[in-house]
């Protein structure tokens, strides 16, 4: 049903003499409990966050020592075996989703903090800490780590790297990569390697915005070091309604167009706020079209001048109401509702498929009507939630995964919302990564030569192409097949699927 | 991304040609950052007439324009919507030169309040590129949050041409503060230092600092009333706004009567973890809270060597900035795994060898 439209990497059955040549050369040193191949251990591996698409690993290794990790690799190497990195397995698009013929590396027990350095205002983590569990070491000296992606108490900074994380204050504070100095790795042959400094830049060329969100496909990271940013004194949101979701997206430009940089700016339309509130009771105006959050931070001083503007921009922008949270239980409460966007859309429908589009700001009213034709047209309710400072866009499809059909319907839905990001301007991901799930979409996307120079710096990297193959970047081969299943010009895509 | 545009197909052409009889090329637009970087031969590639803004959209906070746009008309145009290149990009008009944006892509040097937003890279959002084999390659993309591909664009940033012809760049640009203000103070260096480190970890509204000959400089920048409180709270004395403009102006851009360096003696950079200790290497000027310091000092064997191995041991990279003798690697050598890392990039981009070719590392 679903490897119909996206083949799995190592897809088939496992070849049983090879397997037991990768168990018995990794069991030369490492102990018995850390190499699993037996379908009862390797089962709970078998998906990420994006449970679509399952598929057994062939064998899990669950290294404990740098020097257990380097000999993985390089037995790897040796038998030529893809390996595919996992972090807390949280990602959302399939970036973890096991190769069927390969080794899947779980770097779960690199999970000590290794130096806080308050006066350089630097964490030194191993790759499996938890995202909230730095802020949490570092509370008592008035800073924190700043990314915070809404699966931030589970995520762990490896695959925040491998995916350039984001969350809802990245308009004022950046992506993950705005926020990691330095990350020492491994490359397929166990070779240590430092990409980015303490240091304000490096000699040569700046590989870090390679190596931030590749993805597992270029090194396995075994220590980064994180900027740390302090505390603000004060925090305060703003939640505006409008009865008209373009009246929405037109006062996000203006509070930019006032010289405003929020902390937070993020956008439910209705349905959305309808499946929270009941389930929250944040207090959302369920008559609005669509509700705003605007945070404000920093010093009381700061926040206090910078509220009274946004207010006014929000009203003069045409908000029907507008509050402001008078105290911090208030202002956690008014966010609860966004935080809890995901979980309440589940509790309404069976299952849900997030998108992660960014479009420009300026196309979102356009946008969005047009999502709601689609549901119209797939027979599917589809909720939003918005990251609206940055134009990120997350619709949640809503569908039953016990109805093979109504999935095809859902994946469709998904594919063309994300094809639209691709016409207005925009991207297929703002920050998921494009894993397995979007590896399509990144034939329309770029053009050939733009694929095959990714293709390239893969290499220059992993030239074995060892490294999570299959994944982030399609082949070419993959875009002319796809090429010829996908019908442009407003025909149906996919057009041997049924439809309903 | 690249718009059709009669440059293009020039500049392609040129380049197809280059690399077919391995020609090597020197991209050039105003020549205000010649100086920077190794020498390198080769026939000159003026990408200048390939120029214009392509879109701009304040309330999008994304600016795109064709490489050899000038920066002036760029930070005019910002500027006309209260907004700015948050990293304040030296322009290096001296004699006339004329930056674009090109080369202040390919040279990624940032000014003084990259300490507080951050470097060019940062705000790099999107690329295109005319690669050695006369390919078109477009990374990234215009919009804010973008994780599709890998994110080319940015490692272009400050590649000092040697991966290809810059194109089209978007940018993300951020509103002007409303206000600002410059405070003074004496302190010796290893108390600047520590200071400077202190702050940053308040939630203070600081946008740059410098320290020269016991002289601490820090300008704040944001809302008014907290900088009123700020000032408050760090003390130090007035600088008059215009006295100030002209002092972070004269930093930016090299015009400090610090950066006059003799005929025989080069300008150093030292970039370093800003915690460092002071170096000790001679007269110093430091910026972004201790992470970069100039320093004027001789090309002597000896010299190089203490100065490039007091950076290396603080974890840093020196580089013969501006002047000196040209025989000196202009950048700081490579650990091994990273410049076999930049060669196989440089060969993956450039196969034929004609871009820049040396201008950053011999490499491989």
């Amino acid at each position: 049903m679903l490897g119909d439209l996206i083949p799995l990497p190592g897809a088939g059955a496992v070849d049983v003499a090879r397997q037991r040549a990768v168990v018995a050369k990794l069991r030369e040193t490492l102990p018995d409990h850390c190499v699993l191949w037996r379908e009862e251990d390797t089962r709970p591996y078998e998906c990420d966050g994006l449970t679509l698409y399952r598929q057994l690993p062939m064998v899990v290794a669950l290294p404990e020592t740098e020097a257990q990790l380097i000999a993985i690799l390089r037995a790897c190497r040796e038998l030529e075996v893809p390996v595919v990195p996992r972090g807390a397995g949280t990602g959302l698009s399939g970036g973890a989703l096991p190769h069927g013929q390969g080794v899947l590396l779980s770097l779960a027990k690199f999970n000590r903090i290794l130096a806080i350095d308050p006066l350089a205002r630097t964490a030194t983590v191993q790759p499996g800490v938890r995202n909230a569990a730095i802020s949490e070491a570092v509370a008592h000296l008035g800073l924190y780590y700043a990314p915070d992606p809404s699966s931030q108490i589970a995520c762990t900074i490896g695959g925040n790297i491998a995916e350039n994380a984001g969350g809802v204050h990245c308009l004022k504070y950046g992506l993950t990569l705005h926020n990691v100095l330095r990350v020492r790795g491994l490359t397929i042959d166990g070779e240590a390697v430092v990409i980015g400094s303490l240091a304000p830049d490096v000699a040569g060329y700046d590989l870090l915005p390679l190596v931030v969100g590749s993805e597992g496909l270029l090194l396995i990271v075994t220590e980064a070091t994180l900027k740390l940013v302090p505390k603000p004194q004060k925090q305060q949101v703003v939640m505006a309604s409008f009865d008209d979701i373009e009246k929405g997206g037109d006062a996000v430009a203006a509070v930019i167009a006032a010289g405003i940089i929020p902390a937070g700016m993020e956008m439910m339309d209705k349905p959305a706020t309808a499946a929270v509130e009941p389930f929250v009771k944040a207090g959302y105006d369920l008559d609005a079209a669509t509700i705003l959050l605007v945070e404000s931070d920093g010093t009381p001083e700061e926040v206090c001048e910078e509220i009274a503007r946004i207010e006014a921009v929000l009203q003069a922008a045409g908000a029907t109401r507008c509050t402001v949270s008078q105290s911090e239980p208030e202002r956690l409460r008014f966010w609860a509702g966004r935080k809890a966007a995901f979980p309440a859309v589940g509790r309404i429908s069976p299952d849900y498929y997030c998108m992660d589009g960014t479009i420009p700001r300026k196309r979102l009213g356009e946008v969005l009507k047009a999502i709601v034709a689609m549901e119209a047209k797939y027979g599917l309710r589809c909720a939003n939630v918005f990251h609206a400072g940055d134009g990120n866009l997350h619709p949640l499809i809503m569908f039953d995964a016990n109805d093979p059909e109504s999935i095809v319907r859902a994946e469709q839905f998904g594919f063309e919302i994300l094809e639209l990001c691709i016409a207005v301007g925009g991207t297929v991901t703002g920050e998921h990564g494009v894993g397995v799930e979007k590896i399509h979409q990144l034939c329309l996307q770029f053009d050939k030569a733009t694929l095959a120079a990714f293709h390239a710096i893969k290499r220059a990297f992993d030239p074995p192409e060892l490294l999570n193959p299959g994944k982030a970047v399609p082949t070419l081969n993959r875009c002319a097949e796809f090429g010829k299943m996908h019908v442009h010009g407003g025909q149906l895509k996919f057009p041997e699927l049924p439809r309903f | 991304m690249s718009t059709q545009h009669p440059e293009l197909d020039a500049l392609r052409e040129r380049v197809r040609a280059a690399a077919a009889d391995r020609t090597p090329l020197t991209i050039r637009a105003g020549g205000s950052k010649a100086f920077y970087g190794n020498r390198c031969d080769g026939a000159r590639l003026d990408p200048r007439g390939y120029s214009g803004i392509v879109d701009y959209a304040p309330t999008e906070l994304v600016i795109t324009a064709r490489c050899g746009t000038p920066l002036a008309d760029i930070e005019a145009a910002v500027a006309a919507e209260r907004q700015m290149l948050p990293f304040e990009p030296p322009r290096f008009a001296a004699g006339g030169a004329q930056a674009t944006l090109g080369g202040m892509v390919a040279a990624g040097l940032a000014g003084p309040r990259r300490v507080a937003t951050g470097s060019l890279r940062d705000f790099v959002l999107g690329a295109s590129l005319l690669d050695g084999r006369g390919e078109v390659l477009a990374f990234g993309g215009r919009v804010m949050k973008n994780v599709a591909g890998y994110d080319m664009a940015r490692t272009l940033a400050g590649s000092l041409g040697t991966l290809g012809v810059l194109l089209d760049v978007s940018l993300k640009v951020l509103p002007l503060p409303p206000a600002e203000c410059t405070l003074r103070f004496e302190l010796d260096e290893v108390t600047a230092i520590r200071r400077l480190n202190e702050w940053g970890g308040q939630p203070l509204p600081i946008s740059a600092s410098a320290w020269c000959d016991g002289v601490l400089l820090l300008r704040l920048s944001g809302a008014r009333a907290g900088l009123s409180a700020a000032r408050t709270r760090l003390g130090g004395g007035p600088v008059g706004d215009a006295a100030a403009s002209v002092l972070w102006a004269d930093l930016r851009e090299q015009r400090h009567a610090f950066f006059g360096a003799g005929d025989d003696t080069a300008l150093w950079r030292i970039a370093v973890p800003p915690t460092t200790p002071p170096l000790n290497l001679g007269r110093t000027l430091i910026e972004w809270h201790g992470g970069q310091r100039w320093l004027v000092a001789g090309c002597d064997a000896q010299t190089v060597t203490r100065i490039r191995d007091a950076a290396s041991a603080a974890g840093g990279h020196a580089t013969r900035f501006r002047g000196g003798d040209a025989a000196v690697p202009a950048f700081h050598p490579l650990a091994p795994a990273v410049a076999q890392l930049n060669a196989r990039l440089k060969q993956a981009f450039d196969p034929a060898g004609i871009f820049n070719t040396g201008r950053m590392h011999a490499l491989a």
